[in-house]
């Protein structure tokens, strides 16, 4: 760290803790151990601020901020386990698990799924609302891959992933709301896709079952992120 | 103390959660001392008792049958369990929700069986138009997530119960 880097103090959770003046309250509770949820964000991509399962409370502002996209004031005051942002994050996974088809026990991400995990965690056991069952496909013309809109969480770490990292840029995002899908290239056929280098990261950064190598079956497909991290300093440093 | 009574059944599911009711193995005997099972198919009986303390109920509500007796069963419980992911949220029976009902019965009874193209009307339950989780229908006092549920969670819910308190297993379960 240089010396012209400022300091920032702030508490979260009634803990004083010390940031550099750019960083997220996200990337300071972390490396505090203070851990807020969230499933858009990946440690290597861009942040993304669409999960809305980080948005944490700050004293003296009355709408909730996500944490991955706010940047540290001094002295502010960060609230991240209220029993208001509890019930909201049960409410946000409820609504991501009636949205789309998300049967865990036939997924090939049974067992190694972030959404699944945070259900789990969050104490979410079942789902009030009313479930959509939309009709939704799955792409297997790639040689490698396959892409299951049915547990797509539009979280675009995939879309980050091949964009910032790959540089391939095949993948990106189509519509709106509701309606809003992952696409590739022309929202062609992955398997046509002329972009497509064959790397893999979109598979292994997806939290759900909605990216995985063809031939895995039920709880088979377990994502390795290690080199994410990695490839991101690599880039760092070049530039 | 006083025996709790149990009734434990399954409507649109598989009985793989009764299986994992049976691997809690010897510690049936352990619960046995707390329950008296009335209804169950474990037991035998035909009709569902008047009124039981606590009821397991496997699988999701799909037929006219099953929308019946899951009603019967509320107003005849004292604490409902959602007993499994189908119960809980409709699993795999519901993954022909997405389907309009008559494309469903087209594919099992006339696609599937070319030799036998008939859409039974009578001595089966009709099909609803959509399996639903238990608790769309009627109030569900615990989830009990899991496809299935493993034996030791279920053991511990039932010793809870049995115990008069309300099994907290937020952190120890999830779908699937």
């Amino acid at each position: 760290m240089s010396a012209s880097v400022k300091i920032k103090t702030l508490t979260i959770d009634d803990r004083h803790v010390g940031a550099r003046e750019n960083q997220t309250i996200l990337e300071v509770a972390r490396e505090n151990g203070i851990e807020i949820p969230s499933l858009c964000y990946i440690d290597g991509l861009s942040a993304h601020g669409g999960c809305r399962l980080c948005l944490v409370e700050v004293t003296g502002i009355p709408q909730l901020l996500p944490a991955c996209m706010t940047v540290v004031e001094e002295r502010m005051e960060v609230s991240t386990q209220s029993e208001r942002l509890r019930k909201l994050r049960k409410n946000i996974l409820e609504l991501y698990f009636s949205e789309r088809n998300h049967v865990c026990s036939v997924c090939v991400s049974n067992g190694n799924c972030e959404l699944q995990d945070m259900a789990g965690e969050t104490g979410m056991d079942h789902v009030h609302f009313p479930y959509l069952y939309p009709d939704l496909g799955v792409d297997i013309t790639h040689e490698r891959f396959a892409m299951d809109d049915n547990r797509c969480i539009m979280c675009t770490r995939c879309v980050r992933v091949c964009d910032e990292i790959e540089g391939a840029h095949t993948l990106d995002i189509k519509d709106r709301g509701i309606e809003t899908r992952i696409i590739t290239d022309l929202d062609q056929n992955w398997g046509d896709s002329e972009t497509c280098t064959l790397c893999g990261k979109c598979v292994h950064v997806c939290p759900t079952g909605a990216l995985f190598e063809k031939g895995k079956s039920v709880g088979e497909m377990s994502k390795r992120r290690q080199f994410l991290p990695y490839l991101a300093l690599m880039r760092e440093e070049k530039r | 103390m006083k025996k709790k009574s149990l009734a434990t059944l399954w409507l649109d599911g598989c009985s793989g959660c009764h299986m994992s009711l049976i691997d809690i193995d010897d510690r049936i005997v352990q619960l046995s001392e707390s329950f008296d099972i009335l209804y169950s198919p474990l037991v035998d009986v035909k009709e569902f008792p008047e009124h039981v303390d606590v009821t397991l109920l496997e699988g999701a509500v799909s037929t006219d049958e099953d929308l019946e007796m899951v009603k019967k069963i509320r107003r005849q419980t004292g604490m409902l369990i959602s007993f499994g992911d189908c119960a809980v949220t409709g699993n795999v029976p519901a993954m022909r929700n997405k389907f309009e009902l008559e494309q469903v019965l087209n594919r099992g009874y006339i696609e599937m069986s070319p030799d036998n193209e008939i859409i039974p009307d009578q001595y089966v339950p009709k099909l609803l138009d959509k399996a639903y989780p238990v608790h769309h229908i009627v109030h569900v006092d615990l989830f009990l997530q899991g496809c299935p549920p493993s034996a030791d969670l279920i053991f511990d819910a039932l010793s809870e119960i049995a115990a008069g308190r309300t099994p907290v297993l937020s952190g120890r379960t999830r779908f699937g």
